[in-house]
């Protein structure tokens, strides 16, 4: 019950501030965290980056293995994209089976990958039965709040620091490697929070906790390749598009902090 | 979404079932008050889905640690029999796509249900996928609304969904099997009757515009399922409907 009162004071303490354009740490509705990636910091995956926003951090980790296709694409790889909130990352999280958080976090990300075809799949064929597998996984190292943005700009920054092993009689030759993964969209997500009827960008922990609604938009730069709502509130139409056009524009601003891998 | 095909999706603005751009698949039946014990409960056949919603509640809070003294606890349940699909034969286990759904469309129910008017209680909403074919959480939705309706849950406003759906460059309405697959985009939505979304996501590729006319197309024949919601309801009141599920 206290819990309950104590909530509703901090959704008000929010939205009072929300009401005068700026958030409690300070930023602007429509402004990020500080961002900073860097890939190459797992010298053990073919692929890897480490992306913070705010307090945020999101380690993802790309790993190849042989897959048989799916029957109902047999000339065709698959890329899977796996999450872990870690117990370290917050006093929230407990050890366990992956709870429904890890699962929304993994299927949104992957979604935006999938949808804006980050990778043809086509080539990661090998023969009759045998592709290559593109195994995404996204550990939560810290969290602070909206896990979608920095676990995509990680995702998206190792998919471009990957580089592809060498196949070999259906076996893949581990530390040898024929080029860097051909990465043909660059998707990234923009979460945006709802309290009453004021909206957003990147909602952090205190924040997270009192929203009524959030809105995750994946964009390739010239389409919209994925949206998820969350919360038990609601968006009006015209607040969508809205959200979608500022989506495009702070996708260039996360784009700046990404190389192709070879810092 | 967007596997490959030479088949021709849209032909002469007829789709491959023979259907115009913006009509939904028949048949769109739905009756309420279909099962025995449930609270309330409703079976939805639609295209090629066939959905069963069963709804209990309000009822005691149990385990006794979840109750909240200023509202209901709202479970939803979304699961898909193992024989639904035409594919393989499917898991019992909820797969993280059920978890998922259950969790998008929770939400949305949850929004319309005065859970402050029925504090310490819990209502527990199961929907079960039967057949497939395409749009089954929209239609699932559309079918717990009237399940809660028909359990008396006090609610603020009534829920329906619709999937519209990219194909062959068009926006086109509740996209079938072979347009979920070859499509170029799906976007399920759920409106109330105020035009709130309550449930919205999509995946495939769409420019902003795009998305505005998928969303205004969904918000003009959402109306034709609250329509079909209250016929349900009104008939189930006129003593119309034997309780028994016929599927």
């Amino acid at each position: 019950m206290e819990e309950g009162i104590r909530k509703k004071v901090r959704r008000d303490y929010v939205l009072t501030t929300l009401k005068e354009n700026y958030r409690l740490d300070g930023r602007s509705l429509y402004e990020f965290r500080e961002v900073e990636v860097k890939q190459n910091v797992i010298e053990t995956a073919e692929g890897s980056a480490m992306a913070r926003i705010g307090t945020t951090v999101v380690l993802a980790g790309v790993k190849f293995d042989i897959i048989a296709p799916f029957p109902q694409e047999p000339d065709k790889g698959a890329l899977i994209t796996g999450a872990e909130l870690l117990p370290l990352a917050s006093k929230h999280f407990e050890p366990g089976p992956p709870d429904i958080k890890s699962i929304e976090f993994a299927r949104v990300v992957d979604r935006g990958l999938r949808s804006a075809e980050v990778v043809d799949l086509k080539e990661l064929f090998i023969e009759d039965g045998k592709a290559l597998g593109i195994f995404v996984d996204l550990y939560v190292l810290n969290y602070g709040g909206n896990l979608f943005d920095a676990g995509s700009l990680a995702a998206l920054a190792a998919l471009l620091a990957t580089r592809v092993p060498k196949v070999e009689d259906g076996q893949i030759i581990r530390e040898e490697y024929v080029g860097k993964l051909n990465v043909r969209a660059k998707p990234l997500s923009t979460t945006f929070g709802k309290i009453a009827d004021i909206t957003f960008l990147d909602p952090a922990l205190e924040e997270e906790s009192v929203l009524d609604a959030r809105l995750t938009i994946t964009t390739d730069g010239e389409h919209v390749v994925s949206l998820q709502k969350g919360g038990v509130g609601s968006f009006k139409k015209e607040e969508v598009l809205d959200l979608i056009n500022l989506s495009f524009k702070k996708r260039e601003e996360l784009l700046k902090h990404l190389g192709d891998g070879d810092a | 979404m967007g596997m490959e095909s030479d088949i021709e999706l849209i032909k002469d603005g007829k789709r491959l079932d023979g259907r115009g751009l913006y009509e939904f698949r028949k048949p769109l039946k739905l009756e309420v008050g279909v099962l025995e014990d449930a609270d309330g409960s409703a079976y939805i056949h639609w295209g090629g889905n066939k959905i069963v919603a069963g709804v209990y509640g309000p009822k005691q809070v149990l385990p006794r640690h979840l109750e909240d003294p200023n509202k209901a606890i709202v479970r939803a349940y979304y699961m898909m029999g193992t024989f639904s699909s035409i594919e393989e034969h499917g898991r019992s286990a909820p797969s993280r796509r059920s978890l998922e759904l259950s969790m998008v469309i929770g939400n949305a129910l949850e929004s319309i249900i005065r859970v402050e008017e029925i504090p310490s209680t819990m209502v527990d909403v199961y929907m079960v996928v039967l057949q497939a074919e395409g749009g089954t959480r929209v239609a699932a939705l559309t079918a717990a609304v009237a399940a809660l309706m028909n359990a008396g849950i006090p609610l603020r406003d009534i829920a329906a969904g619709v999937a519209v759906g990219k194909v062959a460059g068009e926006i086109v309405l509740d996209i079938g099997k072979e347009e979920d697959m070859y499509g170029e985009a799906d976007m399920p939505m759920a409106y109330d009757r105020e035009g709130n979304l309550l449930l919205l996501q999509m995946d495939g590729k769409m420019t902003v515009e795009e998305v505005r006319r998928a969303l205004e197309l969904g918000w003009e024949k959402v109306q034709e399922l609250f329509s079909l919601q209250r016929r349900a309801i009104e008939a189930y009141y006129r003593g119309e409907i034997e309780k028994k599920l016929s599927l």
